[in-house]
Order: structure tokens, then C-alpha cells, then sequence
């Protein structure tokens, strides 16, 4: 299998489904000769011209109210929404528009679109362009919140998400865009609702989301030496969210550990929580669950500050420790 | 109609109100218009249809037979069978939450308009979405919208997705005075006017807001000129006078099909209130008595109908008549469908 980065995987996904159905097209800002602030669609503009790599002005509400309108009547519009943190700009028509349209009018349309969004902390973008949100997005009926942390699960679900005939929010990560991974070659899907085992383990069960699962995983391998066996769980997608998955895992560990970059106080740690301690796990729980999640304070610029308000490596181990060790 | 009684504080600033010529002869218009007197007489039924069914629904509404709310358009008639009659029947229409009218006019079913209006299963959403959610994709309705001016973007898409089929379709996206003031009635409106969508916008002044008069939203008016802005033709007219309203759409639909959208700003009344709770406390008895009294659009066409010979008083009670008892048809269908099941509850939430 080639190896290919996280950006690589997500253009490789869009390049290949717009070759594959002419319904697909991209819209959003600077996704043309700029390739997109972070370069997703470099290149792109060049292979299929302007009418379906859209560049838009500045217009995010309308920009989704654009990939609504347009799916409405039959086609397949992917839009780059630059940063996560402006979606709120287009939260309306993401949230009382697309999310709504299919059951308010009684099944008689679909809203097949997609909403690329990079979020996350770590480079030094400050308070409102680093932001991880994805949790809010659960709250809303109608859509779906898809969260790849490698290469092959970000083209894999990417190409669902398109074909997915709901809104699809698209959770990618900016640290995880340089990362590389191992992609099966030819086309391949990931059913959403599947969460994966990246790590087996026996000691304790910890869930994770995009930048967190890597950092779990390194922290995972340095105990194992130890002898503590972590298992590390990836729900992929947070809406629909595998809850069978994680449950099973917690029958076996007997341990549950949360660990996710978006702010603690309703983030969705709180749902994977209540999910498991209200199911048959909860007879199998030998230690309290918890949750190790971003502060409760917007991301700071300063280098020190940013890396002190989301969860390091560092912090994963020390709790992973204190849990199996029964000292919190 | 002298166009100074239009709306006071408006017409000083109108450089392109359209309005009824004085002495104006309906039989050369509709000829010019090359609308038969089957036409003009199917337009005139339409329109007591829509009156007849915004009673109805206040008459239920009063009798205890509503669940939620309702926006009337009673007043509004000319401006939805105009517009409508005016564009091609698989044009798309996106509707806002006064909307019944321009439903009916598109040629949605009465029947299934007032079973959702009752929140009944037979209904156009199943009974989930009620008055402000109707939708009609059979007839190329996309919906209501109960966020004012949430529409008004998603046509951008319709339109787009309507350039890139090559299709010769236009979609007619229209909103209320009160939309026009949202961020994103810019954001559409440069859209459009850059990509040169095949969008009709038309712009339902009925002067209020909910009670906010448009004369206190407004730093400019008419709203319509905010257009030129863009780059785009606008035309601010007497929304009560229907063949008015049909001869301005008919042009602005050519324009939009063509590639070149437009905004058009229909000047018009409405009866009701804004909805269940309004008791009127921002308008005066003698303005809501002087619309109905001067500047009726049913009473308007009926008299220029009758006068031209078109149709005679009998014939008009006739239509009036049969509207209504389509109406009752309508309401004894709603009332005999059986609610939603319950255990349906999650059904379209996800396709």
C-alpha cells in the first residue's frame, strides 16, 4: 500500500469522486489557484476547470446555503469551509436549513452536501481559528459529524460523505494534514457509525478523536513496555457514534478513559460516558470513568499557553497512570 | 393609481416604480400581454382561491382546529398569481413564511396544503412541518422557510446548480421587506449578479416587518434599489395591481432566463396580522380600511374584468363561489385524514 499524507488523502478523495460522478463540486474560498488555505485542493483547478472547483467570495453563509440549493436539485456539492471556526458564520442554513430541510418537509427532498473544515489547535492561530467544535455538531438531528485521525480513513470516509445522501460535516485536523499513513490503493469506503480499534489492549479503554489518537498511540506503545495495556479506540464518526464498540471494549478493560482536544464542558466525551456507564459495562467497571479534554478557556496565541489548553502527551500518560493505578 | 399613494416616504426616492397608467385599458394591456380572457379570468379564480383559503385558515384557527401558528396573505393575491402566471410552470419557487399564496398560485393541492395546515398525515410534510414548512417538489416548490431571508441564498444554489444542467429554468426566490435587511440578502444578491444565475428575486413589501414599518428598517428605500449595487435591473411596482405585477415579471423572468437575474420589489398589503398573536397596535384601523376599501388587488381586477367585459357579475360570484367550495372540499379532506402516528416520530430525519 502507498504511503501518502492526511492532505493527500482527502484530495486524493474529491479528485477521484469528481472524476467518477460529474454531480460533484467543490466551492468555497480561495480553493482555486491558492489550492485552499492549507493547499487540500491544489491543483485541482487546473484538472476541472472553474465551474466545479468554485472559488467564492467571502460569503460563508451563503456558501452553504449555495451547496443547499444546489443538492436540492440533484447535485453533489463538497464546500471548504476555511477554518471550522467559521462555520458559525453559516450556522443557520447548516442548522436550521440543511439539517432540518429533509424532515420539516416530510421526506420528500434530500440535502446531500458536504462541509470540509479544518479545526484544531497547535499553530499558533489563537482564539478564533483553532477551535474544536466538532461536538456541538452531535446536537443537531439531521446531520452527520465525521472526524478522520489517518490517511486511509480520511479518504475512505471522505468518499462516503459524499455519497451519504444527509449533510455531512467533515472534521478534518490541521496537525494531521503533514501526517502519513498507509492508504489501500483503488477505491474504498469506511461505512460511517464504525468506530475502529487502532490499538488493542486489555488494561484500559480510551477513546479518541483525530490528533488525540496519535498522540494515545504513542503514549500507548512507551506503556505497553511497562506492561500497561491500553486500548485505543477511534469512533471515527461522532454522529452516528459506535457505542457497541466502545461498550464491548469496556466489558474487557474495565476501564474507561476519554481523552479529546474540544473543551471539557459538553464536549462529547460526556456522551461516550453516559452512553457506557447507562449500559451492561457498567457492571464490568473497575475504576471511575474519566475524561481528559481540552480547558475550559479559548486558545491562547502564546506557544506555552496554547499547548497548556489542549491535551499533550504528557497529560495522557499521567492520566492513563492514574487510572491504573487508582490514584486520580 | 398616482403613483404618490404607493406608500409615503417611498416614492420620492422610486426611479423605476412601474405603475397602473391612469385610465388604463385592461383590454389593450392583456392584448399587448397576449393573456386570453380565459387567462385573465383563471388569474382572477386563482386569486379568490388564495383569499378564500387565508379566511379559511384564520376562520379555523378561531374555531380551536390549529396546532401552531399561520402567516396570512390575504391582501398579497396580485403579487403570487402574477408572479406565478408569469414564469414557466417547472420554474422552482422558494417561498418564505407568508407563503400559502405563491403556493397555490404554483399549483400545489388545496387539499394536501390545508391537511399540513391541520398537522395531518396525508399532508404535504407528513404533518412535520405545518404552515411555515409547506413544500411541493412535485411542482418544483423547494419550501417555506421559517428563518426570514434564509431562502434567499439557497437560491444561489438553485440557480447555480441550474447554469452547470445547462437547464433552461429560472428559480423565483421570494421574501418579505423584512428579509431584505438580513447579511445574507447581500451575500446572495453579489452571488448571483457575478455568476449571472438565472434567479428571479422578488421582494414582497407589505410594509411590516412583523410590526417593524419599513420606513423605520430601512435607511433607503425602496429596498429594490439596493440592486443597482450589484450591478443588477430592478423594478419597485404596484404589487395590487396583477397584470402589473404579471407584465414586470414576464420581463424580469426574461432577464433572469437569460442570465441577467433581477430584482424585483412588489409593493403590496397585508390584512392579517403577522400572525395569531398581532393585535394591530402598530397600524391604524383607517390604513388596514384604505387598502381594503382602495386598494383591494381582487376588487381591482374584478371591477377592470367586468368593465371590459370579460366577466360579468354573476360570473364572478360564480368563481368566487366555486373557489370557496373548493376551500371547504379542501378543509373536509384535512379533516378526515388521520394524524401522524406517533411511532413515526423519527421517520425523515435521516434519508
Amino acid at each position: 500500500m502507498p504511503e501518502i499524507t492526511y492532505l493527500e488523502a482527502v484530495r486524493q478523495a474529491l479528485w477521484e469522486e469528481m472524476k467518477r460522478d460529474d454531480r460533484v463540486f467543490l466551492l468555497g474560498e480561495d480553493i482555486g489557484r491558492y489550492g485552499g488555505a492549507f493547499g487540500v485542493t491544489h491543483g485541482m483547478l487546473d484538472e476541472f476547470g472553474p465551474e466545479r472547483v468554485r472559488e467564492t467570495p467571502i460569503s460563508e453563509a451563503t456558501i452553504v446555503a449555495t451547496a443547499i440549493g444546489a443538492s436540492m436539485l440533484g447535485m453533489r456539492p463538497v464546500a471548504e469551509i476555511m477554518f471550522m471556526d467559521f462555520i458559525y458564520l453559516a450556522l443557520d442554513q447548516l442548522v436550521n436549513q440543511a439539517a432540518k430541510m429533509r424532515f420539516m418537509f416530510g421526506g420528500r427532498t434530500t440535502v446531500p452536501i458536504v462541509l470540509r473544515m479544518p479545526g484544531g489547535s497547535g499553530t499558533g492561530a489563537a482564539a478564533q481559528h483553532s477551535q474544536s467544535i466538532e461536538s456541538m455538531f452531535m446536537h443537531f438531528p439531521g446531520l452527520k459529524v465525521v472526524n478522520p485521525s489517518t490517511p486511509k480513513d480520511a479518504k475512505g470516509l471522505l468518499l462516503t460523505a459524499i455519497r451519504d445522501p444527509n449533510p455531512v460535516v467533515f472534521v478534518e485536523h490541521k496537525l494531521l494534514y503533514k501526517t502519513k499513513g498507509q492508504v489501500p490503493e483503488g477505491e474504498y469506503t469506511i461505512p460511517f457509525g464504525v468506530a475502529e480499534i487502532k490499538r488493542p489492549g486489555k488494561d484500559l479503554t480510551l477513546v479518541a478523536n483525530n490528533v488525540m489518537v496519535m498522540r494515545s498511540l504513542a503514549v500507548a506503545e512507551r506503556l505497553a513496555k511497562e506492561g500497561i495495556d491500553v486500548e485505543v479506540i477511534d469512533p471515527r464518526t461522532l454522529l452516528p457514534l459506535d457505542t457497541e464498540t466502545i461498550i464491548e471494549s469496556v466489558i474487557k478493560t474495565g476501564r474507561l478513559l476519554v481523552v479529546h482536544e474540544a473543551c471539557q464542558t459538553g464536549g462529547w466525551a460526556g456522551e461516550v460516558i453516559a452512553s457506557v456507564t447507562g449500559s451492561r459495562a457498567f457492571d464490568y467497571l473497575d475504576a471511575p470513568v474519566r475524561r481528559l479534554a481540552g480547558k475550559d478557556v479559548p486558545i491562547p496565541y502564546n506557544r506555552l499557553l496554547e499547548r497548556a489548553a489542549v491535551p499533550q502527551e504528557e497529560d495522557i500518560e499521567c492520566e492513563i497512570r492514574a487510572i491504573v493505578t487508582g490514584k486520580y | 393609481m398616482p403613483s404618490g399613494k404607493l406608500g409615503a416616504g417611498v416614492t420620492n426616492e422610486v426611479k423605476k416604480m412601474v405603475v397602473e397608467e391612469a385610465g388604463d385599458d385592461l383590454r389593450a394591456r392583456a392584448d399587448r400581454l397576449q393573456l386570453s380572457d380565459e387567462q385573465l379570468v383563471e388569474m382572477f379564480r386563482t386569486m379568490c382561491e388564495i383569499r378564500h383559503f387565508e379566511y379559511m385558515a384564520d376562520k379555523l384557527y378561531a374555531m380551536g382546529k390549529v396546532h401552531g401558528t399561520m402567516h396570512l396573505s390575504a391582501g398579497q393575491e396580485a403579487v403570487a398569481v402574477g408572479t406565478a402566471r408569469a414564469v414557466h410552470v417547472d420554474d422552482y419557487l422558494i417561498n418564505h413564511h407568508r407563503g400559502h399564496g405563491h403556493f397555490i398560485a404554483k399549483g400545489a393541492d388545496i387539499k394536501l396544503m390545508m391537511a399540513e395546515f391541520l398537522g395531518k398525515d396525508t399532508g404535504y410534510c407528513r404533518g412535520r412541518g405545518g404552515s411555515m414548512h409547506i413544500a411541493d417538489f412535485s411542482s418544483n416548490s423547494l419550501g417555506a422557510n421559517g428563518i426570514v431571508g434564509a431562502g434567499i441564498p439557497q437560491a444561489v444554489g438553485v440557480g447555480l446548480a441550474l447554469q452547470m444542467q445547462k437547464s433552461k429554468q429560472i428559480v423565483l426566490a421570494i421574501f418579505g421587506d423584512g428579509a431584505a435587511n438580513e447579511g445574507v440578502f447581500h451575500e446572495a444578491l453579489n452571488m448571483v449578479a457575478l455568476w449571472k444565475l438565472p434567479v428571479l428575486y422578488v421582494c414582497e413589501n407589505n410594509k411590516y416587518g412583523m410590526s417593524m414599518d419599513i420606513e423605520r428598517a430601512a435607511a433607503k428605500l425602496p429596498i429594490a434599489q439596493r440592486a443597482e449595487s450589484y450591478g443588477m435591473p430592478w423594478y419597485c411596482i404596484d404589487g395590487n395591481d396583477i397584470l402589473t405585477v404579471y407584465d414586470t415579471m414576464k420581463t424580469a423572468a426574461e432577464s433572469a432566463r437569460s442570465g441577467q437575474p433581477v430584482l424585483v420589489e412588489t409593493l403590496t398589503y397585508r390584512y392579517f396580522g403577522h400572525s395569531k398573536s398581532d393585535r394591530n397596535l402598530y397600524r391604524s384601523k383607517a390604513e388596514i380600511e384604505e387598502w381594503h376599501e382602495r386598494r383591494d388587488p381582487i376588487k381591482r381586477f374584478e371591477a377592470k374584468l367586468t368593465q371590459a367585459g370579460i366577466m360579468d357579475e354573476a360570473l364572478a360570484r360564480k368563481i368566487d363561489d366555486d373557489a370557496l367550495a373548493a376551500i371547504d372540499e379542501a378543509v373536509a379532506f384535512a379533516e378526515a385524514s388521520p394524524d401522524p402516528d406517533p411511532s413515526s416520530l423519527t421517520e425523515f430525519v435521516y434519508a
